[in-house]
């Protein structure tokens, strides 16, 4: 990663990283009579290993001063092995939990961290947070590029918002099972660590919109537009939900802004909106570009595409209340939650539909391309996940639906069938195009013929390098 | 950027546009779409119309239906008490030991009073009644205001030392430290109190004819001269072995030295009169069945 920065960057990188261990000091100082020294302690830790890898790179030779010619695919790659990594811990975790329900004897020590309030958001943010998220900033990166024609503005953005990205992760995660948690689901993380993923999520924006700006397209493809919306609305649910007043600068305790009712139902506005934003936004922007490029078919209808994104976007910022149906939430605030849910099918369905359709004179690759598959699959399990969701957003069917394990198996539904699916379909399609493409490509600003070739068709420049790496018609890649 | 393009599996023609080989297709939207999201927004129409709904700034629509989830629970809880009623009535009515000689009325009590005593009287009391220090074991034979189910639902009723009306009033004084006794005499006093027990009685001593001498003296009045206690006054009964306060002699001495003054709330506003009369069967079955 250092080797592909500037002397510049390099500084630039050190002296951050060296502000901010003596940031997380000053945490272990003066919070050393709270569970955030620990937090202190890890920042720190985080930042002096950071600050190490960039050390021993830092006399390597600097790159070519112009590499707008080549995407920088560094973070994609990062991002795609810390989702993997995520995904071991958070899907061995969700295992675990699981079985916990069965017996609950199966936390083998008798300690607090052991126990199942503490596993259970361990899972949840290790799967959605960590492999979800890393995999949403990582395609992101690829598609963003590639369909834009054009590299990331930035270097060291990327880097920044990856791996401040994944600090705030571990942050979630080991608080929880220190006990820091302020009892929003999936919005556990304090405070702070709330503050830093707000640092971290604005400059992700930044660096998109920048390089968006640059596209060399005319027009944006409809994965950017989701993955837009993915970030920018993330942004406005997690700052909204997260208000809150610390104890103190040095206690990870905090009291949220709101109560009551107000509370629970700024909480689930959010919650509801992460799985339409992060959840679905962000994953239909990866099916967008993953989907029609493997199967080499165009992208049903335009159209289609418009009214879903519209309707999708416009629905489910309404739907957040169907999650407290008969509670001490007003009446009509429940039938607003619900209504909208129910026309939000549509739309799922009209997303669903344009994927599948695109399918068409694809279907032997389907057969064939166990990837493809992959992403077949994710959308059937989109359409019927989003099915299931309006269908239990009905008041009467909540009444049986809430509170039981229908839930966990809904939001496994999509999860799982969606979004885990999708996901594999995308690492299964990008890693083989990512590792070739360093092979010949990146190590070819050293004289490859390839790149050679490229130079001389500017125009096909980014266009086609990939499929050049795409051998024949299509490749089982399992 | 060809816009006559047209792709030859579906016959439509693209936009025109391509996305790193990347196209789109111009279909037009396939008609189910726009009649399943009118569908779907008449049906949310009626259902707002049948149902409250839109905020109206301060209030919100109230929907023809005139359906509201508080008073569709209001009338939920009133139709449960209705149900009930054929049986909460014998309860209020019916005298303590024919109800307990009714089988049926007996099963509710078995099935409805834990949840009512879980809910109200196992934070002190304990969750099987057995009691913590200060707070008496329910399942014993040892009442401070009496065994009969009157005085028991007597009690639950107007409490003790609770700011009711007809509230038990009862007080341990303080002897040691409001200086009523020397401080031997209040030993002397514990010793002859822990020798009541017969089954613990230590051999006679100076000390303990003290401690008699004193007893008669300060304690009598309310416990009895044989220290056998006085339901009238919520004064225990010290010769068996149940201590509200613990019976060694650390215990004993803290009682008789700063004194006690137990509380239990008043619950006749807070359950209805069925309720308290169950709780009363509830404490005199269980009592019986452990016998």
């Amino acid at each position: 990663m250092t080797s592909e920065l500037t002397t510049g960057q390099r500084q630039a990188a050190l002296i951050f990283l060296a502000v901010f261990a003596i940031g997380g000091l000053f945490l272990a100082a003066f919070g050393r009579a709270d569970p955030i020294a620990g937090h202190g302690w890890l920042v720190l830790v985080f930042a002096l290993l950071s600050l190490f890898g960039v050390l021993t790179r830092y006399y390597d030779p600097e790159p070519a001063a112009d590499r707008s010619g080549e995407y920088y695919d560094t973070p994609v790659k990062v991002g795609i092995i810390l989702a993997m990594i995520w995904a071991v811990i958070g899907m061995f975790v969700g295992d675990w939990v699981a079985w916990l329900l069965v017996n609950p004897n199966l936390t083998f020590v008798d300690e607090a961290w052991a126990s199942f309030g503490r596993l259970r958001p361990v899972h949840t943010t290790g799967v959605i947070f960590g492999f979800g998220g890393n995999a949403l900033i990582a395609t992101s990166f690829y598609v963003v590029q590639r369909t834009c024609r054009t590299r990331l503005a930035g270097h060291l953005s990327p880097l920044f918002v990856l791996w401040g990205y994944n600090l705030f992760c571990l942050l979630a995660v080991t608080g929880y099972l220190w006990g820091i948690n302020q009892s929003k689901e999936y919005a556990e993380p304090e405070w702070y660590a709330d503050l830093w993923l707000v640092i971290v999520w604005v400059a992700y924006l930044v660096l998109y919109l920048r390089t968006l700006a640059r596209r060399k397209e005319p027009h944006i493809y409809v994965s950017n537009w989701y993955y837009l919306a993915f970030i920018l609305v993330v942004a406005v649910l997690h700052i909204v939900n997260g208000l809150a007043l610390p104890l103190s600068w040095a206690s990870a305790k905090s009291y949220s802004l709101f109560s009551g009712v107000q509370d629970a139902m700024t909480q689930w506005w959010y919650g509801h909106n992460a799985v339409a934003f992060f959840l679905t936004s962000g994953f239909l922007g990866m099916m967008y570009y993953y989907l029609p490029k493997r199967a080499e078919r165009p992208i049903f209808s335009y159209r289609l595409s418009i009214i879903s994104f519209w309707g999708i976007t416009f629905f489910y910022m309404w739907a957040g209340s169907h999650h407290l149906h008969y509670t001490a939430l007003p009446h009509w605030v429940q039938t607003l939650g619900m209504t909208f849910s129910v026309m939000l099918l549509v739309p799922s369905w009209a997303s669903a539909g344009n994927a599948l359709l695109t399918l068409n004179g694809a279907w032997h690759r389907v057969r064939d391309d166990a990837t493809l598959r992959f992403m077949f699959v994710a959308a059937v399990f989109y359409g019927l996940s989003t099915f299931e969701g309006s269908f239990m957003a009905i008041r009467s069917v909540n009444a049986l639906s809430h509170y039981t394990d229908w839930t966990v198996g809904h939001v496994h539904a999509g999860a799982l069938g969606w979004v885990a699916m999708i996901t594999f379909g995308a690492i299964y399609a990008s890693v083989p195009w990512l590792w070739e493409t360093k092979d010949h490509v990146v190590a070819a600003s050293r004289r490859s013929p390839l790149l050679a070739r490229a130079r001389r068709h500017p125009h096909l420049r980014f266009r086609d390098v990939e499929l050049w790496h795409h051998p024949g018609p299509y490749v089982a890649h399992l | 950027m060809s816009v006559d393009e047209r792709d030859p599996h579906s016959g439509y023609k693209t936009t025109g546009h391509e996305w790193n080989g990347i196209k789109e297709l111009n279909t037009p939207v396939p008609r189910p779409v726009y009649f399943f999201l009118v569908a779907a927004f008449l049906f949310s129409v009626v259902y707002w119309v049948l149902m409250p709904a839109w905020p109206t700034g301060l209030s919100y629509t109230k929907g023809l239906l005139g359906i509201d989830q508080r008073t569709s629970v209001a009338r939920e809880v009133a139709g449960a008490e209705a149900g009930r009623a054929a049986w909460t009535q014998k309860l209020e009515e019916m005298p303590f030991d024919q109800a307990l000689a009714d089988p049926a009325l007996m099963t509710r009590v078995r099935e409805s009073a834990p949840s009512l005593f879980g809910d109200n009287c196992a934070a002190c009391h304990g969750q099987n009644g057995g009691g913590a220090p200060g707070f008496p074991n329910l399942r014993d034979d040892a009442w401070l205001w009496g065994s009969a189910p009157d005085a028991i639902a007597e009690t639950i009723r107007a409490g003790v030392n609770s700011g009711h009306p007809d509230a038990h009033m009862s007080q341990m004084m303080a002897f040691g430290r409001d200086q009523l006794l020397p401080q031997e005499d209040v030993r002397a006093v514990v010793a002859y109190v822990r020798s009541l027990f017969a089954a613990r009685a230590p051999a006679p001593s100076a000390a303990l004819t003290r401690g008699a001498e004193v007893f008669a003296g300060n304690c009598a009045s309310c416990h009895g001269a044989r220290g056998e206690g006085n339901q009238q006054l919520g004064a225990p009964n010290l010769t068996d072995d149940e201590w509200l306060y613990g019976g060694d002699q650390e215990s004993v001495f803290q009682t008789v030295w700063s004194g006690r003054q137990g509380q239990m709330p008043a619950w006749e506003a807070r359950l209805t009169l069925a309720q308290r009369r169950m709780l009363t069967l509830y404490l005199i079955d269980q009592q019986r069945r452990a016998e």
